[in-house]
């Protein structure tokens, strides 16, 4: 799977890294930056939970 | 143009049962609404959509056809604003939308990114156990609101922030008349002048000690007011936001937390014997207490729809975040039991959407760190009052309860 992070849409709520630290990350600015841009399908889970938690709709699986 | 008459809709905002502040909308409330987005009837006149379906309260917090500012006509007042005047506004996000919300918002982020929070984990233990040790001294009974859960996560905000806490009794009084709707306008105007003054005396004088401090305000002078970026003005409504909700919110949820868990013995002794639980029992006590009682209000910009509801351009509507967060499509079980073991990250207690709360790291270290000490170190922890006769906050924006008599 393949996923999206939008920088401009992010609010920097931590959503994202609460859920899957491997995954996500917080860059200088409190932003989303991704770990790992393609996780392993085991992961498809928490991804989806990120995806859905994320308050601004800043991450998406586009793959 | 509404079709019934605005004084026969329900009157919003609900209020608890007095004996039970675990019930935040009535039985009889709940039957008042006739649709999962419905209209009821504000204490300003007037009346708003109130929309409490989990899945609506999502789309709507999201959506960029409302707006956030409490001045725009049409917006769901509880109580009426102060007179507009762009001094008192400067700065306060919370009530800004787009580009302007996002460039103050952004400004903060780093702040309180997690790994920020993670790094002053020692700095909450601290100040938790100090609290415990002048709880414990004082003796018994004590009041674990004045003497826990308030000084808490004031002390914590205070050394973030930079203010000094020996200050403490003036911005809390001023803080709690801020956030209550039975506070005449006098004394509202009177409590934003006091602290904005206040603070932006203390950054004035940080900035011309040269602002060293290793602290949001002096970072943000060195990093934004120097550079051009941010007005001395703007900086003192952020700081007034992040003092206000800093303290307030978490001070409350850990009130209304000890007095579920000393109801609940077997989940107190659990945060003892088995600290994973931890983190998803904070969860849980979000989604159940959610204390913004009164929702989040806004007003829709364009025409639009929430949940099928055709809402017109200048209509206010209202998240009640509370029946979200019990709503029985989107949390398994029954929403109205408290089960620390449940499945609850997708509360709102903290909202959704751009606004959503910034400091939510920080909530639910402070949360977690308090219950689990309180825990450890006070396992006979016992309530020493009628439980049905606790006074509660239920004309502030932030629910909670003005006391909790407490020995061990």
């Amino acid at each position: 799977m393949h996923i999206e992070a939008d920088r401009d849409v992010c609010i920097g709520a931590g959503n994202c890294v609460l859920t899957l630290p491997k995954v996500f990350d917080q860059d200088d600015e409190g932003l989303v930056t991704l770990l790992e841009p393609d996780p392993p399908d085991d992961e498809a889970e928490l991804v989806g939970r990120a995806v859905r938690l994320c308050p601004s709709g800043a991450i998406r699986i586009t793959a | 143009m509404p079709d019934v008459l605005t004084d026969q809709l329900p009157l919003f905002p609900f209020r608890s049962p007095a004996d039970d502040p675990f019930v935040p909308v009535t039985a009889a409330d709940r039957h008042a609404l006739d649709a999962p987005v419905s209209r009821v009837r504000l204490p300003t006149g007037g009346w708003t959509w109130l929309v409490t379906r989990h899945a609506d309260v999502r789309t709507m917090l999201r959506s960029d056809a409302f707006s956030a500012d409490a001045y725009r006509t049409g917006f769901p007042l509880l109580r009426p604003n102060p007179p507009d005047s762009p001094d008192n506004r400067r700065g306060g996000f919370i009530r800004m939308d787009g580009d302007q919300h996002q460039r103050l918002r952004r400004m903060l982020t780093a702040e309180f990114m997690i790994k920020n929070i993670r790094r002053i984990e020692p700095l909450i233990d601290g100040i938790v156990d100090r609290a415990l040790d002048d709880l414990i001294a004082a003796g018994q009974p004590a009041d674990l609101i004045a003497d826990f859960a308030l000084p808490v996560p004031s002390l914590v905000i205070c050394h973030l922030l930079g203010v000094p806490y020996a200050d403490h009794a003036f911005f809390q009084s001023r803080s709690r008349d801020l956030l209550d709707r039975s506070v005449p306008m006098e004394r509202i105007r009177a409590a934003i002048a006091d602290l904005r003054g206040y603070l932006h005396q203390l950054i004035e004088t940080e900035h011309a000690a040269g602002a060293r401090g290793d602290n949001l305000l002096s970072r943000l002078i060195t990093e934004r007011v120097d550079t051009g970026e941010l007005e001395t003005g703007e900086l003192v409504g952020m700081a007034l936001l992040l003092l206000i909700a800093g303290h307030e919110t978490t001070a409350n949820m850990i009130g209304l937390s000890t007095l579920l868990l000393l109801q609940h013995p077997q989940h107190f002794a659990a945060l003892r014997s088995d600290p994973d639980l931890a983190d998803t029992m904070v969860e849980e006590l979000l989604r159940y207490l959610t204390i913004v009682r009164s929702g989040l209000p806004r007003v829709a910009i364009r025409d639009t729809e929430v949940g099928g509801q055709p809402i017109r351009a200048g209509e206010g509507v209202t998240a009640l975040l509370s029946l979200a967060n019990r709503d029985d499509t989107s949390f398994t079980g029954d929403p109205d039991d408290f089960d620390p073991y449940r499945e609850a990250r997708q509360h709102l207690a903290f909202g959704f959407g751009v606004h959503q709360c910034i400091g939510q790291p920080l909530a639910r270290a402070e949360l977690r760190v308090a219950l689990v000490r309180l825990a450890r170190r006070l396992p006979n922890l016992r309530l020493a009052a009628d439980p049905g006769r606790l006074p509660t906050r239920d004309m502030s924006v932030v629910y909670g309860l003005a006391e909790l008599p407490v020995a061990w």
